[in-house]
């Protein structure tokens, strides 16, 4: 038995970990609320720029700050929402197509990403994936600290998580496939049998090359 | 009296020179040593489109093609593909003169739902610039990419089963060739093994239907498959051919060339290196000299740079039965020379093309298949070499492969063949395995690469060759590796892979030289026996 983890950011859909946030972060009771929250964000963009050149966990936890003070049923409830007009619509034409034959082959389907599990269990259920792995929001009282629970899904912690979950799944490693477009995923890339780049950045482009790695890109519908 | 592509090398004879990839390489071969050379080219047919017309109007086994046309009708034509000829030819192609023509009958007879499809089968997908190459401007922009598309072996949507043989193989083909009123195949016969029942059966085919006769057990029982009578993987193909033409109206345009591969300028790399002129010896050795100080992505540069001033031999259209006889007859003509008697060795330079990588380099897997494939199977009646005999090539055999097209090829050396060469493991643990590879489909369906199952098929074309040679031996490998991954032995030069391939035996060997590209076919006659010499 083998799985397929997919990174999702950049690898299946065009979008990246700030759309859905922002989307969040507009859609708020009022639009005073709205705009406090985005503003504060915006506050915070420098620090998280820098955090994104130095290590993708900070600038995850940097990011999901921005969620403090919303409550537990407002994200379910949008959660949707993002999906259908965030996810959906920057899916790369070729993501689903990709995910069918993964399946088709017999393997379980896993999206592991920083995103959000409360969105990112919506685009599971879009592609036909059995599983997600994702970020999870710290609530107290039913209202986000804007802290993330451990362990926060970022570059070498997602190759752990793996491990971990083909370990309790009974997947052998060898046989596995993981699929990302970013060389900070290396980590991730490098544990399972059938590493695969896609939609790669130049790095990680040049690392599936020396590595003989399967690389290509998305954008082309089939 | 010998054949005038026979030659007999004496003890003053000039050395040979063979193809080491992109590099020549100027070789020793013992006073005795009987060289093949390819037949002179054909002569050209002076008007190929009045031939075109001509076949299309006089076809053979069934009514001329105008005759088959209604308007409103659905009309598919499929196209061979960049894997012939090799290496491309000059424009225009054999299939831009046939497509314009057909296009324009079409046309002319109020045909107005054609679509174009490119027959690769479970080969890459080819480039725009290639097809256009293929095509001409006029189709290209008149048709790509709407109605002008490779055909894609992996969309399940657009696949259809249309029956299976008599043995139950599934034969899968494209749903739009399947829907049509009638398909038209548009072939270049570049070799026998090319063409007939092959072209649709294959070239719309998908990897479930190609399973059941590209397989190790279906290679070993040709003898060889470039004899199509002898050849158990012309007749299973033939099965599901006689399939489709149960199901489908096709009608089937077959054409040859002749085999100038080169240009008038480097004519003289076909000839008897005793007979070269002053000029041309001082042509030869500047090549020799250059291929070998050349950085290898400037020698493949100017290989690419030059298509084949291929000229049409011949243009035959109708039942596919009748046409591909008459195009086989041709091709043995232009290719067959006769041989006497099987030989100890047989030398052969392996070159820098094969039909699984134009525009992409040679890489181990494919000079396999060109050594104890392509090459081995160049004869008829018996192989060149006895059983148990020895294949000396000349070849780098550079651990080295394109990474976009042949990606699964690398984990089908690197990781397969480390673990096994028998072909039957191989195909039974791995190859269904790899032909679902999500990655690596994605890469065949979106990107250029091979399909997965590819790099298994061009193992097994080894197959044959594999069980007949006792061994083969590289002379000039720049690694050791790679040739005993494929089970070769390596020799710094000829002369001690000659002293090798004696193996202690006192008695002198008999040595053949195949002198290739281009194409040249053994027509064995084995004294006082019809025996095969054991393939």
């Amino acid at each position: 038995m083998a799985a397929c983890y997919f990174d999702v950011d950049g690898t299946l859909v065009t979008s990246n970990l700030v759309h859905p946030t922002l989307y969040y972060l507009i859609n708020q009771g009022t639009p005073l609320q709205a705009a406090l929250r985005v503003g504060r964000a915006l506050l915070g963009a420098p620090r998280m720029a820098l955090a994104e050149l130095v290590d993708r966990r900070t600038f995850n936890e940097l990011l999901f700050a921005s969620f403090a003070g919303i409550s537990e049923d407002r994200m379910v409830l949008l959660a949707e929402d993002a999906f259908e007009n965030v996810l959906r619509p920057s899916l790369y034409p070729a993501a689903k197509g990709l995910i069918e034959k993964s399946r088709a082959a017999g393997h379980d389907v896993v999206l592991v990403s920083g995103a959000l599990t409360v969105v990112l269990q919506q685009l599971a259920r879009y592609l036909g994936a059995q599983e997600s792995i994702g970020n999870r929001l710290e609530f107290k009282d039913g209202i986000a600290t804007g802290k993330l629970l451990k362990p926060v899904v970022a570059g070498p912690e997602k190759a752990r998580l793996i491990r971990e979950h083909a370990k309790q799944k009974g997947y052998d490693l060898a046989e596995c496939f993981a699929f990302s477009d970013s060389y900070s995923d290396v980590p991730m890339l490098s544990v399972v049998g059938h590493p695969a780049a896609v939609n790669p950045d130049k790095r990680l482009a040049l690392l599936a090359k020396a590595y003989s790695w399967p690389s290509f890109d998305l954008n082309h519908p089939t | 009296m010998n054949h005038p592509c026979l030659v007999t090398l004496e003890r003053d004879s000039a050395p040979r020179v063979l193809f080491s990839g992109d590099r020549l390489v100027e070789v020793d071969l013992p006073p005795g040593t009987r060289c093949i050379y390819p037949k002179p080219p054909a002569t050209g047919l002076k008007d190929p489109d009045a031939a075109i017309r001509y076949a299309l109007n006089h076809p053979l086994g069934t009514d001329p093609l105008h005759s088959k046309l209604r308007p409103g009708m659905k009309v598919t034509i499929a196209i061979d593909d960049i894997s012939v000829p090799l290496p491309p030819m000059k424009r225009p192609d054999a299939r831009e003169r046939v497509l314009t023509i057909v296009l324009a009958l079409l046309a002319d007879h109020g045909v107005e739902d054609v679509e174009l499809i490119i027959a690769t089968g479970i080969h890459r997908r080819m480039k725009g610039a290639e097809i256009r190459h293929m095509v001409g401007d006029v189709i290209f922009d008149a048709y790509y990419p709407e109605r002008l598309y490779n055909h894609d072996a992996e969309d399940k949507a657009n696949m259809v089963e249309i029956g299976k043989t008599r043995h139950g193989d599934p034969l899968e083909l494209n749903r739009r060739a399947a829907d049509s009123d009638l398909l038209i195949y548009v072939n270049l016969n570049f070799v026998a093994m090319n063409g007939g029942h092959k072209s649709v059966a294959v070239g719309l085919c998908s990897y479930k239907s190609l399973r059941p006769h590209h397989n190790p057990r279906t290679i070993a029982a040709s003898d060889s498959y470039m004899d199509p009578k002898r050849s158990k993987l012309a007749t299973d193909i033939e099965l599901m051919g006689r399939l489709a033409h149960e199901k489908l109206n096709i009608f089937t345009i077959e054409t040859t060339v002749n085999n100038r591969m080169f240009d008038r300028s480097l004519e003289f790399l076909t000839k008897n290196e005793d007979d070269l002129s002053g000029a041309e010896r001082l042509k030869l050795k500047a090549m020799v000299l250059a291929t070998s100080k050349l950085p290898q992505g400037a020698r493949q540069a100017i290989f690419d740079k030059f298509p084949a001033p291929y000229e049409i031999t011949g243009v035959v259209a109708g039942a596919t039965d009748a046409v591909h006889e008459q195009t086989i007859t041709r091709n043995f003509e232009q290719y067959c020379v006769p041989i006497d008697g099987q030989a100890d060795v047989l030398v052969t330079g392996i070159p820098f093309i094969s039909p699984y990588n134009v525009h992409a380099f040679l890489n181990p897997l494919l000079v396999q298949v060109l050594a104890q494939g392509y090459l081995f199977n160049m004869y008829r009646n018996a192989p060149l070499v006895k059983k148990g005999g020895t294949l000396i090539i000349t070849h780098p055999c550079t651990d080295k492969f394109d990474h976009e097209q042949h990606a699964p090829y690398i984990d089908f050396v690197h990781r397969l063949l480390p673990e096994t060469r028998d072909s039957e493991v191989l195909r039974e643990k791995y190859e269904e395995k790899f032909a679902e590879d999500p990655a690596f489909i994605q890469m065949f369906r979106t990107g250029h690469a091979y399909h997965p199952a590819h790099p298994f098929f061009m193992w097994y074309w080894g197959e044959n060759g594999r069980q007949h040679l006792g061994r083969v031996i590289v002379v000039g490998a720049d690694n050791e590796y790679i040739p005993k991954l494929l089970g070769w032995e390596t020799s710094p030069s000829m002369e001690d892979a000659l002293y090798r391939a004696k193996g202690g035996e006192l008695r002198s060997l008999d040595v053949t030289l195949l002198k290739v590209p281009p194409i040249v076919m053994g027509d064995m006659r084995l004294p006082n026996s019809n025996s095969n010499g054991g393939a």
